[in-house]
């Protein structure tokens, strides 16, 4: 077995595990669409459409943490985190299939809450567009890793967002930068730069979140 | 991976070159002349006044926070590099005093913000908005910390956590660089006053007093909890 076989092989057990007990896709839908409500309420009346941008990219971030809560529940509920540990493969695959598996609800989610989002408040562009693929990415990447950690202590989920928000403020700049400037692109390129570089050191040092 | 057992005790007193008592007299001989230079040598500023005087003081713990965070990360990759319990403590100090300094960053600027611009917070001063964001980032290191029991797996986690700071660092600084474009449209620019003379001794002074502050510190926080852990090793033996 390769590794990417290896990752393809995990990240199709968290999706079946998903399709068949629906337990996070759902909610995270559920709760983006409830979130647009009540910013709607929360807004004032003549408040123009730049707030509701920024409004966006704080329900993808908060839609994300409640997946990425449930990110590793079937591991510790099972128990099987030990034995994916011992399991023949490059620990780093485990991130990289679990981040992978989350990209593909939130994916879900937003293609759901991104219409909901331009009926409800205003249109969306291609650069909003490109700008929610890119931060998905480093969201998914930090937060699966981020959430490695957290289940592993006490805390638990209480841990996730206090260890998530702070990494995730350069991706909500980089994402309402990218809705609401003029000139795009030097956002843009600033997500993709976190992608790299987060990404990177989450593949890197996995290994120490797991091994022991 | 070296398991964590007797064999390991720590040795109570390392061979250091400096000793305690002679930092501590540094750092006190330096920060008196610190202040001494600050209050009654160097001029006001032309621009802000009498309390332009605090920046001595807020840049340079700033710069030692930084150097702690550093430190920090450094032992932390020395850490997962070795697997040296010693370094994981070292590295926990280190934030620890990097996390004290920042307090004081986010209190001084705050205080310096209010003087000059007449508001407690601007969101459009980059330093302190960054340190905002360090303070939350390195407040959970701790939560992280003491959610987990002693032992190598609380080690390699705050050693990776410790990691990312060093990282979130320059990613920030950028993040919050772009953001002022399009949160704030006017830049409170510090066109500083020529920089020379007094003004330059007093900040390299104050600046290396609050290292040596900060290096002590450090090293007492250690002793103390180095002294900890052998205590509950001896205790263990004992019962």
């Amino acid at each position: 077995m390769n590794y990417v076989s290896d990752v393809r092989a995990l990240a199709r057990k968290d999706i079946l595990l998903e399709l068949r007990a629906r337990d996070t896709l759902p909610a995270m839908v559920l709760f983006v669409v409830a979130v647009f409500v009540v910013f709607h309420f929360a807004l004032p009346a003549r408040s123009s459409d730049l707030a509701a941008h920024g409004l966006l990219w704080v329900a993808i971030v908060f839609t994300a943490l409640l997946g990425l809560g449930r990110a590793f529940v079937p591991e510790r509920e099972q128990r099987t985190f030990d034995a994916l540990v011992l399991a023949p493969c490059d620990r780093s695959a485990i991130w990289l299939a679990k981040a992978l598996a989350m990209l593909g609800f939130l994916v879900v989610a937003e293609l759901v809450a991104l219409p909901a989002f331009a009926l409800f408040f205003s249109g969306i562009d291609g650069a909003t567009i490109a700008g929610v693929a890119l931060a998905d990415l480093g969201i998914c990447a930090v937060g699966t890793f981020v959430g490695a950690m957290a289940v592993a202590t006490r805390a638990r989920d209480l841990l996730l967002p206090l260890l998530f928000l702070p990494l995730a403020i350069p991706i909500v700049i980089g994402g309402v930068g990218a809705s609401v400037a003029g000139d795009p692109g030097r956002y843009l390129a600033f997500l993709a730069l976190y992608d790299a570089l987060f990404g990177v050191l989450c593949w890197a040092s996995f290994e120490y979140v797991v091994a022991e | 991976m070296r398991s964590r057992g007797p064999a390991t005790i720590l040795p109570l007193v390392r061979p250091y070159r400096i000793s305690l008592p002679a930092l501590a007299a540094a750092s006190f001989a330096l920060v008196t002349l610190a202040l001494a230079l600050v209050f009654f040598v160097v001029p006001n500023d032309a621009d802000q006044g009498f309390s332009q005087r605090i920046f001595y003081f807020h840049v340079s713990i700033a710069l030692t926070a930084y150097a702690c965070f550093g430190l920090g990360a450094w032992k932390a990759l020395v850490h997962l590099w070795r697997r040296d319990p010693r370094a994981d403590l070292e590295s926990y100090v280190a934030v620890h005093q990097g996390l004290i300094f920042g307090s004081l960053v986010l209190v001084t600027g705050s205080i310096w913000a209010k003087i000059s611009w007449g508001h407690w917070w601007l969101w459009s001063e980059n330093q302190l908005v960054l340190f905002l964001v360090l303070f939350l980032f390195y407040a959970a290191y701790f939560m992280l910390r003491f959610s987990l029991d002693p032992g190598p797996q609380r080690a390699n986690m705050s050693a990776v956590y410790a990691l990312f700071g060093v990282v979130l660092i320059p990613v920030s600084f950028l993040a919050i660089r772009l953001a002022q474009r399009f949160i704030h449209p006017v830049v409170f620019t510090r066109h500083g006053p020529s920089f020379g003379g007094w003004m330059l001794v007093a900040y390299c002074v104050a600046q290396a007093a609050m290292l040596v502050l900060a290096y002590t510190l450090y090293r007492v926080e250690l002793s103390g909890k180095r002294l900890d852990a052998k205590l509950r090793e001896l205790r263990e033996v004992l019962v």
